[in-house]
Formats: structure tokens, sequence, C-alpha cells
């Protein structure tokens, strides 16, 4: 990618001196879809709350996050204060907590309008409406005096959405916007992104734990473990072939929804490792079942392996058989 | 809501009526009131005398049932030591009390609040910091030794103000630091915990996402979220105005219902006793009426789900 | 041989009050549901939030007293709660939750923990039987000696399981035991499951909002909606072809990578125990209801073509004639 709306290098975060990430890079072109895959801990979250400069102030973040050609990392509030909401937007898991109970839900949406596109009154409101029309909010006139604990969960994740697309961003980072929220629901809204991005242009990124979700909804997918991306690859290439252990093993744990029932999956041994106790070289190293004693000299950095995929393993190659058996696939 | 109204109202007559019952048992249980107005040596007839004018001699539920059907009346009740009304006694005291705890009450939001929220926002910062420790202080000393304290340097090392006495308004200046500075203690402990609490919480990184400069994150979402914990213990200072004082102004021998209520409670002056507590229940009871309407007014949540409550 | 657990006809109501001045409220957690367990069979309860399907459990379990209906346990009916056989039976069920820390005592080793059956009813060797159960579980024996929080998710829910073992139940009922864990992790403690069920001969009780999850684990599924089971059938027949049209919306929204069909989204809010529509409780999000389903409550009984039991008026061919 040439030319990126967002290019993250070398992303470091540090909470009280334990790294957290451990140097990201990341690039989101001008109206793409990109999954961020990974476990708890990961730090896909973590990515983006510090690309926005949202992380506790006790945080260490070093790296460089560039949107348009400008560093983020270190700009000023006012500066950061246009970005956020007005480039890049961002919706969190639990819709219910993320809006602010005390203020009507037009409220909180006419706000993001009058900060980024200076609409007041009649007109913030006109627009307010027409926002929680557009996700899809039944009776969107009187539901704007509504306060957040009057909706239900998935109301709450479109008046959140709403409240992003008000000013109007080239980018929407939404962070497990469906891991809270029922079944059906998590349908309705990932639905509902996909029809936003078809019809704004906007980009999305797409946080989640979920192989299956992120998959459906993004055209490229990263793969994170231990505070770094390990595979990036375009999703039509994850499932049929996937280069990075982890990657194989996330693919394999999904239960399969054919064939014979109740086989074991091949399930990744252990856990994922604490931040202050990484192992040495490759942090998935003690999991995995191609590790060798290369893997623990450093750590593995991203390379091509086909085009358009790149993973960070020593150990690749077209005559290395997958780590895991890949039944879901 | 007329429903809830209700609901309040007859927990505020039933919390009063405790109040009454409580202060009846156990004056009556502690000591007689004639032998004590009339001191010990009195005559037996002088005694008995007194007893029967104040209608001690009946048995106790009777006593205690004519008393509260007066109440019911709006009679509170005679002074046993002057014959006066026990109301216009207490009422007379009321501003001099006022005096006091009004302008206390101030100190304490007006340095309490703002001390509390600037050490959240600076957390762990060398302020926040030395605001706790004056915090943690300002709690744990009680008042009578801050009063003398305060007495102590300011009136007999320094000599800048008056010990004790109601003269002038330079008189009220050590008993209203002493007693609001404990209260602006409790204050900004408790607001720094709740707007902690609040800042926490994820819309208030909702806010910042959107844009929203801090100042106003913090000015328009979470000020308001932390007023609402917050206003408890402002309704319990408010609570408080009447019969907060009775240790500052027993120390400043500021002459406020608090002082009339030790002077009463040691002569067994029943009248006066029970109308200080009634007063003191009412106050409270109000207050505590008044936050969970606020509570309302602060919090949707706590309105009726959908329609009624909009507004 | 009579089945392990017979549920018949499970109600269980809660009266609850819509904001801090509102009226009562009755609000039907279960409305109706029959279960039936057969010894060493894995049944997967499955719905969303707010469906009953937790309530369910409790109640099987007798933790909760159902308003109407019977609980029969190995033939005969579950005894009141608290009562010293209802004790008794309790060791033959045990109940595994969602969040593993929650469930384990802080301040107590995982070898107390999952000793204390044994110490209650003066059982010897408890040693040598909390190793047994802890290799069980896939965790080395010297974890015995550890506290909860030195435990990671999956190990947690493993020492859970442990402890649930120990009275060597007949009947397990696990709540969303999965959906707390990696995902990494969630394989491990199926596979777990998988073995245990087939080693010890448990009768599985396995609640989960996770279709995939419940495939993986069980022999038979129940799908519940509003408090009701919809349907209920074999895992990959159910999956394959879902006969309610509750069930299909739930098929179609797991997430399928390389899906090329426009899935069908299920519109509208999971609906409010509290005001449950007349009629079949799905109809307002159904798209083939007709007028039978606003008016008649669908029983569930086995469909005519392949004896799949569905409460559905439109699976069961009951709403012919009339326009959908």
């Amino acid at each position: 990618m040439d030319d990126p709306l967002v290019r993250i290098s070398g992303l470091r975060v540090a909470f009280d001196g334990v790294p957290v990430l451990r140097g990201v890079d990341l690039a989101v072109g001008a109206g793409e879809a990109v999954g961020v895959v990974g476990e708890s801990g990961c730090g896909k979250s973590v990515t983006w709350l510090a690309a926005l400069g949202l992380l506790p102030g006790k945080a260490r973040v070093t790296g460089s996050v560039v949107l348009d050609g400008q560093e983020l990392l270190g700009a000023p509030m006012p500066v950061l204060d246009r970005v956020r909401g007005g480039q890049i937007a961002m919706i969190f898991q639990d819709p219910a907590s993320s809006l602010n109970p005390v203020h009507r839900i037009g409220r909180q949406v006419g706000e993001a309008l009058r900060l980024h596109r200076g609409m007041d009154g009649a007109a913030a409101r006109a627009e307010t409406r027409r926002l929680l029309d557009q996700v899809g909010i039944p009776d969107a006139g009187n539901r704007m005096d509504a306060y957040p604990h009057e909706l239900s969960g998935g109301q709450n994740q479109r008046v959140m959405i709403a409240m992003a697309l008000a000013g109007r961003p080239r980018l929407l980072v939404a962070d497990e916007p469906t891991t809270a929220l029922d079944v059906t629901i998590q349908a309705q809204i990932l639905d509902l992104l996909a029809t936003l991005r078809a019809e704004t242009g906007m980009a999305l990124v797409l946080i989640s734990h979920d192989l299956g979700v992120v998959a459906e909804t993004c055209d490229r997918v990263a793969v994170m473990y231990a505070g770094l991306v390990i595979e990036e690859v375009s999703s039509a290439r994850l499932f049929d072939a996937p280069a990075h252990p982890y990657t194989q093993g996330l693919l394999s744990a999904l239960p399969p929804l054919d064939g014979l029932p109740r086989q074991h999956l091949a399930a990744i041994p252990g856990s994922v490792p604490e931040p202050r106790a990484l192992p040495p070289g490759c942090a998935f190293g003690p999991r995995c079942p191609r590790h060798a004693s290369l893997c623990d000299e450093q750590v593995p950095p991203l390379v091509d392996v086909a085009p358009g995929q790149r993973a960070a393993c020593r150990i690749l190659g077209a005559d290395v058989p997958p780590a895991f058996g890949l039944a879901a696939a | 809501m007329l429903r809830f109204i209700a609901g309040r109202l007859l927990r505020a007559a039933l919390t009063i009526v405790m109040v009454v019952t409580f202060a009846f048992v156990v004056l009556r249980l502690s000591g007689d009131p004639a032998l004590l107005i009339l001191s010990v040596d009195a005559p037996p007839e002088a005694v008995a005398a007194f007893r029967e004018a104040w209608g001690l001699d009946r048995p106790l539920w009777v006593q205690y049932f004519s008393y509260f059907g007066a109440i019911l009346q709006g009679d509170l009740g005679q002074s046993m030591r002057d014959g006066r009304d026990a109301i216009d006694l207490v009422a007379e005291r009321i501003p001099a009390t006022l005096a006091l705890t009004l302008p206390a009450l101030a100190l304490k939001v007006g340095i309490g609040i703002p001390a509390g929220v600037y050490a959240a926002l600076h957390r762990n910062s060398a302020t926040d910091r030395v605001v706790m420790v004056m915090a943690v202080a300002g709690f744990a000393v009680p008042s009578f030794v801050l009063g003398l304290l305060l007495v102590l340097v300011f009136a007999v090392q320094l000599g800048w103000l008056p010990s004790g006495g109601q003269d002038s308004w330079r008189h009220a200046i050590l008993p209203v630091i002493t007693l609001g500075i404990g209260g602006a203690a409790v204050l900004a402990r408790f607001t720094r915990s709740a707007m902690l609490e609040v800042l926490g919480q994820p819309y208030i990184r909702t806010a910042s996402a959107k844009g929203v400069p801090w100042r106003a994150v913090v000015r328009g979402h979470a000020l308001p979220n932390a007023a609402i914990p917050t206003v408890t213990i402002v309704g319990f200072m408010v609570g408080s105005l009447i019969a907060g004082a009775v240790v500052v102004e027993s120390v400043f021998s500021w002459p406020g219902v608090g002082r009339l209520l030790v002077v009463a409670v040691s002569n067994r002056d029943l009248a006066v006793v029970q109308c200080v507590l009634l007063l003191v229940a009412a106050t409270m009871v109000t207050s505590n009426f008044i936050v969970d309407l606020l509570y309302g007014v602060l919090d949707p949540r706590l309105r009726t789900a959908r329609g009624g409550g909009k507004g | 041989m009579t089945a392990l657990l017979e549920a018949e006809g499970l109600v269980r109501r809660y009266t609850m009050r819509r904001g801090l001045l509102g009226r009562q409220v009755e609000l039907r957690a279960v409305d109706g549901v029959s279960l039936r367990l057969e010894r060493g069979e894995t049944l997967g309860l499955v719905g969303e939030s707010g469906c009953g399907k937790s309530t369910t459990g409790r109640l099987v379990l007798g933790l909760e007293a159902p308003d109407e209906g019977t609980v029969r346990f190995d033939g005969a009916p579950v005894p009141p709660v608290g009562s010293a056989a209802w004790r008794a039976q309790r060791a033959r069920m045990q109940m595994v939750f969602q969040d593993p820390l929650g469930a384990l005592d802080r301040r107590l080793t995982i070898g107390t923990q999952i000793a204390e059956p044994f110490e209650i009813h003066g059982m010897a060797g408890a040693q040598d039987r909390v190793a047994g159960l802890l290799r069980d579980v896939g965790l080395r024996e010297d974890f015995a000696a550890r506290y909860p929080h030195e435990l990671s998710g999956g190990q947690r829910q493993r020492a859970v399981l442990a402890r649930a073992l120990a009275t060597d139940p007949a009947l397990l009922v696990c709540d969303e035991p999965i959906s707390a864990l990696d995902v990494s992790v969630q394989a491990q403690v199926m596979n777990l499951l998988i073995d245990l069920q087939a080693e010890r001969r448990l009768t599985m009780l396995f609640i989960s909002h996770d279709l995939r999850a419940v495939r993986q684990v069980s022999h038979r599924v129940a799908v519940m909606y509003l408090g009701r089971i919809v349907e209920e059938g074999e895992p990959d027949a159910v999956l394959r072809d879902p006969a309610h049209p509750y069930a299909q919306a739930l098929v179609s929204a797991i997430p399928h990578p390389g899906r090329t069909a426009r899935r069908q989204v299920l519109q509208g809010d999971p609906p409010n125990p509290a005001a449950r529509p007349p009629g079949c409780a799905f109809h307002p999000r159904c798209p083939m209801a007709v007028g039978l389903c606003r008016s008649v409550v669908p029983e569930l009984k086995p469909r005519a073509s392949d004896g799949r039991r569905v409460a559905c008026h439109v699976a069961q061919g009951e709403a012919m004639g009339e326009a959908a």
C-alpha cells in the first residue's frame, strides 16, 4: 500500500514498564475494511486506543501513527480532538455503558455534529434524526429524546454508530462491537456496518476475537498475539491457507458446522502468556507444535509468504505441514 | 409520582414517631426531671407538686400518649424550667445556629467539591496527595479538638479573633471554620472517589473518542454523573443544618439550638429536648426527601421507565 | 429404563417493578418447558439472553422451585430445596457456571475446594482422589496447592469441573461454561467435556448461546425462545435444516467465513419477557407469521414429515390456506 489512510509503525505501549504492544505495524487504506483478531490481552484494542491517544496517562506510547501525512502520536490536543470523531471514529464493546446515562441520545449525537460540522439547533436536530434513521432506529424523531437505559443493547449500539457517523469520519474503528450483543442482534449490527461502509465509503477496522465475524466483514485480516501482528492475510486466504501456526490453531479451535459431531478439536495447548513473563523469541513458541530452538533466538519478523500474505514465523514454506488440523475450513 | 410521594411521607412520619419515642424513653429512664430542676435536697412536697403540675406522676404510657396527642394538636409543651412554650425557646435559637451552619455549609461545598474534583483530575499528583492528606486529617480530627486548637492559636496566642460569644461577625469566624473543615474533608474525599469512578467509565472514553475537548468532557460528561452520589452527602449536610453544631456551639459558647439542647438534656427538660429532636428529625427527613427528588432530576434511570418521567 | 431427568411443564414466574415508581409486572422466565435427559446423553439448550435457558438449568437442579410443573430425577421427584434428601441428591447433580473465578473461593487452595465433599463424607484417601480428579480434567497434581487467582481462566474452569466431579455426579448442568474463555481455550474445555461425558457416562445439560459449541458437545439440541422450547432435534439436523423460523435465524446468524448468500437478518430486538406477545411469542419478528400465529400458541410436537419436534404453525403445516 503506497499511500494508506492510516499507517501505524513500530507502535509500542507499556503500562508500568510491562510491554503490551511490542512494535505493531499496520496500515489501513482509504475505504478498506481490515479485521484485527486475537485473544484477550493481545493488544488489538490497545493499538487503536493508543493511536487516538485514548489510553490513560500512565501508558508509555512510542512509535508512529500517521493519518494522511500527519503524525498523531504526540500531536497537540486540539489536533487530536479534530481527528477523533472527525477523521477516525471509534465504537466500543458495551454500548449500554459507552453512552452517557444522564444525557438524551439526541444530545449525544448532536454533540458530535456541533464539534465536527458546526451544526446547532434545528439543523443539528434534523441531522441527528436523519442519522438515527440511517442506522435503523425506529421512530427516530421520538427516540432521540430517550435516554440510553430506555433502549435495548442493539439499539444503543446503533446510536453509537450514528454518533460515529455524525463527524463523517474516514475511518470507523469498531472495537468488538457485537460481543456484548445477542447472536441475532450481532448479525443486524454487522449487516449495518457493511451497508454503511458501502454508502459512505469510509474505511472500517473491525476488532474482534471471532475469526468468523471478521472474515465475513473484512477484506483483510491482521492476527495479533502477545502484542504483535503475527499474520496479515486477505480474508479469502485466511481460511484456505493460514500460514502462522497460531492462526491455524485459532481456526482449528472453531467447532465445525459439519462433519462427524463430538470429535476432538485440535485445540492450542496452554494459554496466552502473561505480558510480564513473555517467553524469549517467538511468544507463541511454548504452545507451538512446530517449535524449534531457532524460534527462541529472536522475535520473528513479518515476512512475505504469498502475495497479500505476511507471517511472523521462522518455520514457513510449502513443505511445512500445518501445525494444527484445519477441520473448520 | 403521587404514590412515591405518599410513600415517602409515610416513611417520614414513621421516622419522626420513632425519634420522639426514643427520646421519650431515654430521657425518662435516665433521671428524674423534678429532682434535677428543684435540686436533690428540695422538700418532698415541692417535688410531688412539681410532678403533679407536669403530669410526671401519671403512668409512663399515659404520659407518652398525652404527649403525642398534644403534638398532633400542635402543642409541643412547655419548658419545665421557666414555663415558656418549648417551641418559642427553640425557634429563637434557630437564627443563631443558622448563622454558623449556613456559612459552614458554603465552606464545605465551596472547598470540598472543587478540591475533590481537582484531586481526581490530577490523580497521584502532588496536589492530589496534599488534598487527600488534608482531607484525612480534617476528617480524623474531632471538631472539639479542632475548635480548641483554633482558639489556642488565633484567640489565645495571636489574639486575632475572639474565643467565644456572639457579639459580632468576628465571633463567628472560628466556629464556622471548625464546622466547615471537617465537612469539606468528607466531601472532598467523597467527591474525589465519585469522580474517579465516573472518569473510569466507558462513556468518558466515548466522549473523548468523538472529539470532545477534555475540559468539556469533565464539565459535560463527568460532573453530571459524579454529582449523583455527591448529592447524598450534601443532602446529609443540609439535614444537619439545625443540629449539626452541638459540639461547636458548646466549645465557642454560641447560644444556638445545639447549646439549648445540651442544657435541656442535662436538666431533663423534656419538652425542650423533644422539641429540638422533632425539629432535627423533620429537617433530616425533609432533606432526605429533597435528595430523593434530586436523584430523579439528576439520574434519568431512576425516573419511570418510558413516559411520565420525561422533562 | 427411565430417563435420568424428566421435567414436565416447568413454569417460573418473577414479579418485577418497572422503573422506580412503576407497577409490578409478572415476568414468565420459563413458560412451560418439558425436558427429557437420557442417561449418558448431552442436551444442548441454546437461546439468546433472557430466553430462560439459565433459569431452566436452575429449575432442573432444584436450585429454584418451579411455580408449576415437576422435575423427576432418577425416577423420583426432586425433594424440596434445603431438605436433607435434597442435599443428598444434590451430590449427584452438579452445576458449572460461566465465571469460574466467581465459583471458586479465593481464600482456599484448589485442592481444599475439590476435597471438600470427601471431608464432609469422611471418605478416606482424599489426597489421592484430588490428584486423580486433577489429572482427569487435565491439570497437574501440583495445582492442588494453588489458589484460584494463580490459575488462568481455562485452568480455573478445569478446577471447577474437577470440584463438580468430586461427588461423582450423574448429572452435570453447564451454564455457558466456555463463553468467558479465550477462543483457543474454549476448544480445550469442549474437548474435556466430551471426554468426561464419554468416560464417566455423564448426563449433561449444556446451556449456551453458541450453536457451534452446542453442536460440538451435544447429542440433542433444544432451541429456546422467550421461555419456551421452539425446536428440538439432532444438532446436525437442526443446523442443516432448521424448522422453526427463529432457529433458522440463529443458524443464519452464525458467522460463516466465505459466505456467499446474504444472511437472513432477523429484525427487531430480543423480546421483553414482561410483555410477551399473544399467540406465538416469536410472531412480531417472524418473516412467515400468519393470522393463526398472532392468536394461538403453537405446541411443541413432532412434525409429520420427519418427526422433528417444532413449535410453529407454519412448519407444522397448520397455517395452510392462509396467505403467508
